[in-house]
């Protein structure tokens, strides 16, 4: 088994979960109707909770200690996609960006239910059942919205036409792939990408909602090297504040 | 599992559902005595569950003023699920007011939260408003026989 390529697949899981719970959480007492500020807060709490499951198995391969990982890196240091760490927006793009991520997120972890590295597939396992509440609620709003009024509709179409290089870049190849293929531990992001197109398609098919050509889309990649928006530092400044005043504070 | 160690776990409840134990609730998953030391391994409900490194330290309370000397571990290695909620613990939450989970071997698709019995009137002319309630593991109903909203424990 490859060390570098496992400690690699973890670190970009966990920043998704991490960075994208943290834009989750910003939705908290800002939703549009109080069963959605709800929900976006549950989503983060569960997001930022594997996030900490996934730090804390990197701290058993030898990492320093999830909280140290979590608020004491800069951008360029965190392997998280691009899209996780767009600024929330407008809810049409928090739902679209929801449904994207979190349709490739629970494919993902169905996956690495499979993984030979058995502490990474009894955690996926767990998550996969905590994922289906996420997609179940993007994919009914997704549906509704996506056949809706004129309006629901047209924003929901821009959103996902601008969400959708970065949403590819999801699936930037690790340079360690072909020996997480090889070790089993992980499928791979080319198979994990195919399997996204086909959910995504099922879904949209069933709205006014289309598709961009695939064949046209240049995916927006980068983050998984460390090259970010310039969105991720000032989150990243915002969530470690209180860590950085007092590394001892607890609540 | 020791009896005499789990009749102690049997006073510790999970602190969002006062009646309901953790031993009933189903995280408490082994248990192994030696003499005095007593090593209870846990898992989490929901994997972001904030509540449980406080279970975990009320379980090492109460086997303290037992005269145990306490050891808890938290795996995923059995995963919770809410099959594992007890006959008992499932009356419990139906009479604080919550509905219990349907099995997780009917939870094929999501299609199952679209119904659930209301733990007021028994009506099942039930409505889900929301798949995130309160907590993690509760979801938001409406019941149109009673008019009342309530929550359900979700199947996981």
């Amino acid at each position: 088994m490859s060390e570098i390529a496992l400690k690699e697949l973890l670190y970009k899981m966990a920043d998704d979960q991490l960075i994208l719970g943290h834009r989750n959480s910003e939705w908290t007492g800002m939703g549009p109707l109080l069963e959605e500020d709800i929900a976006f807060s549950s989503m983060a709490q569960d997001k930022v909770g594997q996030s900490l499951a996934l730090y804390t198995l990197l701290n058993q391969l030898g990492e320093s200690d999830p909280d140290t990982i979590a608020f004491t890196r800069n951008a360029n240091q965190f392997h998280n996609c691009v899209l996780v760490e767009l600024p929330n927006q407008e809810y049409d793009f928090s739902l679209i960006r929801h449904f994207l991520f979190d349709t490739a997120e629970a494919l993902r972890f169905e996956m690495l239910t499979h993984s030979s590295y058995a502490p990474l597939a009894q955690l996926a396992t767990k998550i996969r059942g905590e994922l289906r509440y996420h997609t179940l609620h993007a994919n009914t709003w997704i549906k509704q919205l996506g056949s809706a009024t004129p309006e629901s509709i047209g924003r929901l179409q821009k959103s996902l036409d601008y969400a959708m290089p970065y949403a590819l870049g999801i699936f930037e190849v690790s340079p360690y792939e072909d020996d997480l293929i090889k070790s089993g531990i992980f499928e791979g992001e080319e198979k994990l990408k195919a399997q996204w197109v086909t959910k995504v398609e099922a879904i949209i098919a069933q709205t006014s909602l289309h598709l961009p050509d695939w064949k046209l889309v240049q995916p927006l990649s980068g983050g998984r090297q460390g090259n970010h928006s310039e969105h991720l530092q000032p989150l990243l400044d915002e969530m470690s504040e209180v860590f950085k005043i007092d590394p001892t504070a607890e609540w | 599992m020791d009896e005499k160690i789990l009749h102690i776990l049997e006073t510790v409840k999970d602190p969002e559902i006062p009646v309901l134990s953790l031993v009933d609730l189903g995280v408490i998953t082994n248990v192994m005595v030696e003499g005095t030391n007593v090593v209870v391994t846990m898992t989490p409900t929901f994997v972001g569950c904030p509540a449980m490194n406080y279970m975990k330290s009320e379980v090492e309370t109460a086997l303290l003023q037992h005269g145990f000397e306490p050891r808890v571990e938290i795996t995923f290695e059995k995963p919770w699920s809410s099959d594992l909620i007890s006959e008992k613990g499932k009356a419990a939450l139906k009479k604080y007011g919550l509905a219990p989970p349907p099995s997780n071997k009917i939870f094929t698709d999501l299609e199952i939260l679209e119904t659930a019995i209301c733990p007021r009137c028994d009506g099942s002319n039930t409505e889900m408003k929301s798949p995130f309630g309160p907590t993690l593991c509760r979801a938001l109903y409406y019941c149109h026989d009673c008019k009342e909203a309530f929550e359900q424990f979700k199947p996981l």
